[in-house]
């Protein structure tokens, strides 16, 4: 076990910890933040997708000890208002089923549209791969993320 | 409902076969019975609406509340909706299985609406002392027409509690419909995308431990011995116990590691050394079960329904036809593994988990523990997907066991591998058709499915009797428009434990009767849809016209990729057409995915789509996509990346419809599922000559 300072959505988490430990576990069971789910465990499914200095990545298959210094993103650090305007597309479109994996979901689009504000079919087919959606939702991400799109690029319209 | 002025349910008294008695909470307590409290109203005005079924991504959470709102007259935005606890007596069944959410409740829903709007009207028509004529209610509102005052529910429902409920009430025709048919926003979504929603595995206790638990990989071994020093050495760890989980008739043997975080105990398990005792049972694997299974279709079969005299129309047949379909094991994969927190005291028992059959496993948990069922409390999460799989009785059981014995709430978590290795699983099928036809008709039908019988599992069984579900998926009017047909099977004997899966054995049949219809139809030199159509009456016609409309069906081009199939499932009728092409680089896609459903009385028309469309991507990957083998007794596939799902790229482009008619509701979750394999199978032919009759196949060997 070590001590370990976490940065999760701006704020600082000390934390005790079995080095080898998946960011995930200390994020659901330390930090106690459980927006972010346990899918896999090896990285295949995407519903552990968090943030590390703006990047999506695997919670499940990074140890805790190699996410210290960094800035952690997770789906609560998105607004609980659900005024981002992803969260505005996943609603207006309807996005979620069951709604496991759209905490997942979520992040990978955010990240993908950070990175690339007008994404085509292909773009989206590629950044939101990793992500598996058991219900099958995959249509209306689709057509969200390009709302959300709409929505970065004009805001008062919406 | 603490802090409710007015609380408004319905019982089912056992003299009245199921039909539904609206009560107050105090006339409830008068007679001594139990109220199902679907609506409860405060003096403020909140209103409560029950949900008593799961939410696994289905809707309930949003179509059950919609409904009663409709008639009790109220915004559903402004409305608190809450999950029921499990109780039979309360609810009536909770089982939320065979697509029945919808269509096995709405009149009682309706009815407790409706019952409550006209109390909530008298109780104000009462104060103000006016004709209760002259009154109506809106949006939780009580208005006098002739002075145009009004009055908040809140502030009558006091007075509405002690009033006795109206009979006769007339119920709203659907055309004054406001709320139900409407695409409303599902009142779950906002918890969906900010991380909010509990689902069971982010439910947490004060004091609970973790537990994860090494089970038999062959699902009937017993443990020779067990080393568990290494797993104790870890921090965290508290107990390392023997639990014996009941599935079926059968018990799988486990060791439960318990520690104070998940990480520990998952640690503790990778170091535990289990000796296992797997002597008297068979260790199958696929090839052995599918030789079964084909082996076995030459043998006695048992009926289930039978019109005509098959074999004397078959052999008068002009032409005839036999093929042999086969289908796959399949595992349910949710998104959330299995889990379930308990807390056993003495003789209470609570549980917390993403569970579909609350009021059944209130039921188990008395039956096993031996104590009352009303000291047993079942509290539904959100459930991170169900399919079937989480209407069981075992994940729930080990927990409660654990927790007994370690006398401390404990919340027992599978594996991304134990989910997927543990069963129960889709059964696979083997499929034997033979059919002949006359005129250009199909006067000759006869199926025999050789699959596992799911009802023979439990103890006790009948192994004698036929599988019920050998027609499920096939049309009726397919019925009445073949003279001569015969559905039968012959039990496949394997240690595998089978479930339901998503439509269950119409998700298997579909695939078969489909894809056999349109080799017959091609037999008979005709076009497809109007080869089902001659068989077919008017409301199944509308299905087809709809689907020729859609897909411009009448001006296709031949051989351009178009397949279609029709089946009917938990009372709804679905066509779904696929459209496939050869691209430059070789490889057949599938563009585009027409489906159009028909379940009758429908409550939201969007949540109908989405599940129509996530119907699709799993009939796609049971398809084309995934399959779980045996080998030496165990499971094969334990994660994603052997047992691969659809992803995103895999998915088509879809148009769906639905049709509108005055028909009672049928299912919405499942029914959409069967129809997919066929008619992708038969829009390969249609593209290459090429019948494709074993699933799962590669689109990119096609």
């Amino acid at each position: 076990m070590a001590a370990y300072k976490l940065t999760i959505n701006k704020k600082i988490y000390n934390i005790e910890a079995d080095p080898k430990m998946p960011l995930l576990w200390a994020i659901r069971d330390l930090a106690n933040l459980t927006g972010t789910k346990y899918g896999c465990g090896i990285a295949q499914c995407g519903a552990c997708t968090v943030h590390l200095n703006g990047n999506p990545v695997r919670a499940c298959s990074i140890p805790v000890s190699a996410a210290v210094n960094q800035q952690i993103t997770t789906i609560e650090g998105l607004p609980e208002d659900n005024t981002h305007p992803v969260q505005q597309a996943w609603i207006q479109e309807q996005v979620p089923q069951c709604g496991y994996c759209q905490s997942g979901q979520i992040m990978a689009a955010t990240a993908l549209l950070k990175k690339n504000p007008n994404p085509t079919d292909k773009d989206i087919d590629t950044a939101m791969q990793g992500v598996i959606c058991r219900c099958g939702t995959y249509v209306r991400i689709r057509k969200a993320i390009k709302t959300a799109a709409a929505i970065m690029a004009n805001p008062s319209s919406h | 409902m603490t802090g409710a002025a007015f609380t408004i349910g319905f019982y089912f008294p056992a003299a009245a076969k199921g039909a539904a008695s609206v009560l107050t909470g105090k006339g409830a307590e008068v007679i001594g019975v139990e109220l199902t409290s679907w609506i409860s109203i405060d003096k403020t005005g909140l209103v409560t609406l029950v949900n008593h079924r799961s939410e696994m991504g289905q809707g309930s959470f949003q179509s059950v509340p919609q409904v009663i709102a409709e008639e009790l007259e109220v915004d559903l935005d402004k409305v608190n909706i809450v999950f029921a606890t499990g109780d039979q007596s309360k609810y009536g069944s909770q089982i939320t299985g065979g697509s029945s959410t919808v269509r096995g409740s709405y009149k009682a829903l309706l009815l407790t609406g409706a019952t409550a709007r006209e109390m909530l009207i008298t109780a104000a028509a009462n104060k103000w002392a006016v004709n209760k004529s002259d009154c109506y209610a809106k949006n939780g509102e009580v208005f006098h027409r002739p002075s145009g005052k009004k009055i908040g529910y809140g502030e009558v429902a006091e007075d509405a509690a002690k009033l006795k409920p109206p009979t006769n009430i007339a119920l709203k025709e659907r055309k004054n419909y406001t709320i139900i048919g409407q695409p409303l926003p599902r009142q779950d979504t906002p918890l969906k995308t900010n991380g909010k929603a509990e689902f069971g595995l982010d439910k947490k206790l004060p004091g609970m431990l973790y537990a994860v638990v090494e089970r038999n990989p062959r699902f009937m071994g017993k443990i020779k011995s067990f080393d568990d020093t290494a797993a104790k050495a870890i921090p965290g760890v508290k107990h390392v116990i023997k639990v014996e989980m009941p599935v079926f008739a059968t018990t799988r043997h486990g060791v439960a590691v318990v520690a104070d975080t998940l990480w520990a105990a998952m640690q503790a398990r990778k170091v535990l050394k289990v000796e296992w005792d797997d002597e008297g049972f068979e260790h199958v694997n696929s090839a052995q079960l599918y030789d079964r299974m084909k082996a076995n279709l030459t043998q006695k079969t048992l009926s289930q329904r039978t019109g005509g005299d098959f074999d004397y129309a078959f052999d008068g047949a002009e032409k005839k036809l036999e093929a042999v379909y086969e289908t796959p094991y399949e595992s349910h994969s949710c998104m959330e593994p299995l889990n379930c927190i308990a807390n056993v005291q003495e003789d209470k028992c609570e549980i917390w988990g993403p569970i579909q059959g609350p009021d059944w496993i209130q039921k188990d948990i008395s039956d096993k523990l031996k104590i009352p069922v009303e000291n047993v409390k079942v509290n539904m999460t959100f459930l991170g997907g169900g399919f079937g799989r989480k209407a069981f009785t075992d994940y729930t059981t080990e927990a409660v066991l654990i927790s007994k014995e370690i006398k401390a709430p404990v919340q027992v978590v599978w594996t991304r591998e134990d989910d997927m290795t543990q069963g129960p699983f889709r059964p696979g099928a083997v499929y034997g058709c033979k059919a002949g036809l006359k005129d250009g008709r199909m006067a000759a039908f006869q199926v025999k499915m050789s699959s596992q019988n799911m009802d023979h599992q439990w103890p006790g069984a009948n192994k004698k009797i036929f599988n019920a579900s050998t027609t499920e998926g096939f049309l009726e009017a397919y019925f009445e428009s073949i003279p001569n047909y015969s559905f039968a099977d012959i039990p496949t004997e394997a240690v595998v434990p089978v479930m339901w899966w998503r439509s269950v054995y119409s998700s298997t049949n579909g695939f078969a009767f489909e894809s056999f219809i349109d080799e017959l139809a091609h037999e008979a030199g005709k076009d497809p849809l109007d080869f089902r159509r001659s068989h077919v009456g008017e409301r199944y016609q509308a299905v087809i016209d709809k689907l020729e409309e859609k897909t411009g069906w009448k001006t296709r081009g031949k051989n351009e990729g178009w397949g279609v199939a029709i089946t009917e499932c938990f009372k709804s009728i679905v066509g779904e057409a696929v459209k496939v092409s050869r691209k430059a680089d070789g490889k057949v896609t599938i563009d585009k995915v027409v489906a159009v459903m028909d379940c009758g009385w429908y409550v939201n028309p969007d949540i109908v789509k989405a599940q129509i469309e996530g119907s699709i991507v799993m009939a796609l990957g049971a398809a084309a996509i995934h399959e779980t083998h045996f080998e030496d007794g165990k499971a094969v596939e334990k994660n994603f990346d052997t047992y691969r799902m659809p992803r995103i790229s895999d998915t088509p482009e879809m148009d769906i419809h639905i049709m509108d008619n005055e028909e009672k509701p049928g299912g919405a979750g499942e029914p959409a599922l069967p129809p997919f394999a066929p008619a992708l199978c038969n829009a390969i032919f249609d593209l290459t000559g090429k019948r494709i009759r074993k699933l799962p196949f590669k689109l990119s060997d096609v």
